[in-house]
């Protein structure tokens, strides 16, 4: 009975994970994985991006979206596994893998940004 | 050769899905590729955190961060994941509205506004993060 | 345009081979024969150990499902010179088990169409006129999309999850347990949250979305599922952030 109330809540996550994801995620990589290092603009200042990051607002969407987006993959690719190369007999295995993961993921997060 | 065959019930022919299966069909592999995208999006946090530790860290690793980001490989992987990354965002976009019933005062929103509300909500988050990371 | 076109049909004789094989046929071309009306003309003229099911041969029963060329199509309603100058590949829907040549064995979704109780529940009704429910024509559009399938299964045959998975309900059964859950006269909901809030229901789904492409009469199945998602998903939370209230 608790995996029936699970699975609705972990949907949630993957839902809320998806949007924010496809809403943030593609500026900040074209950014910072492609146009700073290319060259083509100028990397910002390491004194203008701290005080971005310091700022709460900008840890906390930070966090949120870090939180959500390892658990959007977390359950994707729970079910790519077991539907694309049917694997649904590692079951247990690729909860803890993918779903610990995405736990680890978020604690790191919340450190790092707590650090700041 | 003689099939198994009783009196009542002929031997019905199964056939085993292959783990290909999502090879044969266009859709079907362009499904794939939807759900693999979700791999980028976790590299993405990955490297997302990566940076911001580095700048957590002061300016030398952050600038060491900068470096090694343009090195070929990873600056490949960038652009790869970036590809995955906006694939996501155009596929969520266009499937959301399939998903969800909006009404307003009483009448049902189009699909095609769904969707443009999304993208237009993609692109003003775009333009705010890109005003705040760029000085 | 040729006056002739061949059909590669799918033959299975359990009695006499352990595997389908191909059978050509070369039919008339007609501009106005469906790929329905090639089988009739195959079974009528040429070969009458052909086996398929067909029935009112204009899109609404639902028997003359096959896989033409690769995709699950009502054979009534695929012409043949959509395909010319061919040949037309005709096999049986995928996704199930084959009885003989065309005809598969559909046992399964009728095992598990009446698990979504797809029919009106209500639990008290006084006579009418008390006991009159009525309706407005907003109350009907909530539902009626849901109330067009046909059961022909063409969903079934491309939804990649119902070849995977066993036990998974499948599109038509849910989008048919959605068109009661989203009638107003309806008091079922609670009662299928119970089947379709499962591993074999709404959450072995992932959307690929083949099954509303394959539809013939628009249900959008996918579209049913996941707004099933979203309810069931805000009903598990609201009864885990607030347990004292009742679904």
């Amino acid at each position: 009975m608790a995996k029936r109330r699970v699975e609705p809540l972990l949907w949630l996550l993957f839902s809320a994970g998806g949007l924010a994801a496809a809403l943030l995620l593609p500026v900040l990589l074209l950014f910072f994985g492609l146009v700073f290092p290319a060259g083509w603009v100028p990397a910002p200042a390491h004194a203008h991006l701290l005080s971005v990051a310091r700022n709460p607002l900008t840890r906390i969407v930070l966090f949120g979206l870090s939180v959500l987006a390892l658990f959007h993959w977390a359950h994707r690719f729970r079910y790519t596994l077991y539907d694309g190369l049917q694997l649904k007999r590692l079951s247990l295995l690729i909860i803890v893998v993918c779903y610990g993961g995405a736990l680890a993921g978020s604690g790191i997060a919340g450190y790092l940004l707590l650090g700041l | 050769m003689s099939a198994d065959y009783t009196e009542f019930h002929p031997r019905w022919y199964r056939r085993r899905m292959s783990v290909f299966w999502w090879v044969s069909r266009r859709s079907y592999l362009i499904f794939v590729l939807r759900e693999l995208s979700s791999v980028f999006v976790a590299w993405s946090v990955v490297f997302l955190l990566l940076l911001i530790r580095a700048v957590g860290q002061g300016g030398p690793e952050y600038q060491r961060f900068v470096d090694r980001s343009s090195e070929p490989w990873m600056l490949a992987l960038n652009v790869v994941a970036l590809a995955f990354v906006v694939f996501h965002a155009i596929t969520w976009f266009n499937l959301a509205p399939q998903a969800m019933v909006v009404r307003v005062r009483g009448k049902r929103v189009a699909r095609s506004r769904i969707a443009l509300a999304h993208y237009a909500g993609w692109a003003l988050l775009s333009a705010l993060a890109a005003w705040l990371i760029v000085e | 345009m040729a006056d002739h076109i061949i059909l590669q049909v799918t033959r299975y004789r359990p009695e006499r081979e352990p595997e389908p094989t191909s059978q050509e046929y070369e039919i008339p071309l007609r501009e106005e024969w469906a790929v329905l009306d090639g089988l009739n003309h195959v079974k009528d003229e040429l070969d009458g150990t052909l086996s398929y099911r067909w029935s009112c041969r204009m899109g609404i029963c639902g028997s003359c499902g096959m896989t033409v060329n690769g995709e699950p199509r009502l054979t009534c309603a695929t012409f043949l010179t959509d395909y010319s100058p061919g040949p037309i590949r005709i096999e049986p829907l995928r996704n199930f088990p084959v009885i003989r040549d065309l005809v598969v064995e559909i046992g399964d979704f009728m095992r598990k169409l009446p698990q979504v109780k797809p029919w009106l529940i209500r639990h008290e009704d006084a006579a009418p006129p008390e006991g009159e429910v009525l309706q407005t024509p907003a109350d009907l559009d909530e539902f009626t999309q849901y109330s067009m399938c046909i059961n022909c299964m063409l969903c079934y045959s491309a939804c990649p999850i119902v070849g995977l998975e066993e036990g998974f309900l499948g599109p038509a059964a849910i989008a048919l347990a959605q068109r009661y859950n989203l009638d107003s006269r309806d008091e079922g909901a609670p009662e299928r949250m119970e089947v379709l809030s499962t591993a074999e229901g709404v959450w072995a789904c992932t959307f690929v979305g083949e099954c509303t492409t394959a539809c013939p009469k628009g249900v959008d199945p996918a579209g049913a599922i996941q707004r099933y998602k979203l309810t069931a998903a805000t009903e598990s939370l609201r009864s885990f952030l607030l347990p004292w209230r009742s679904a």
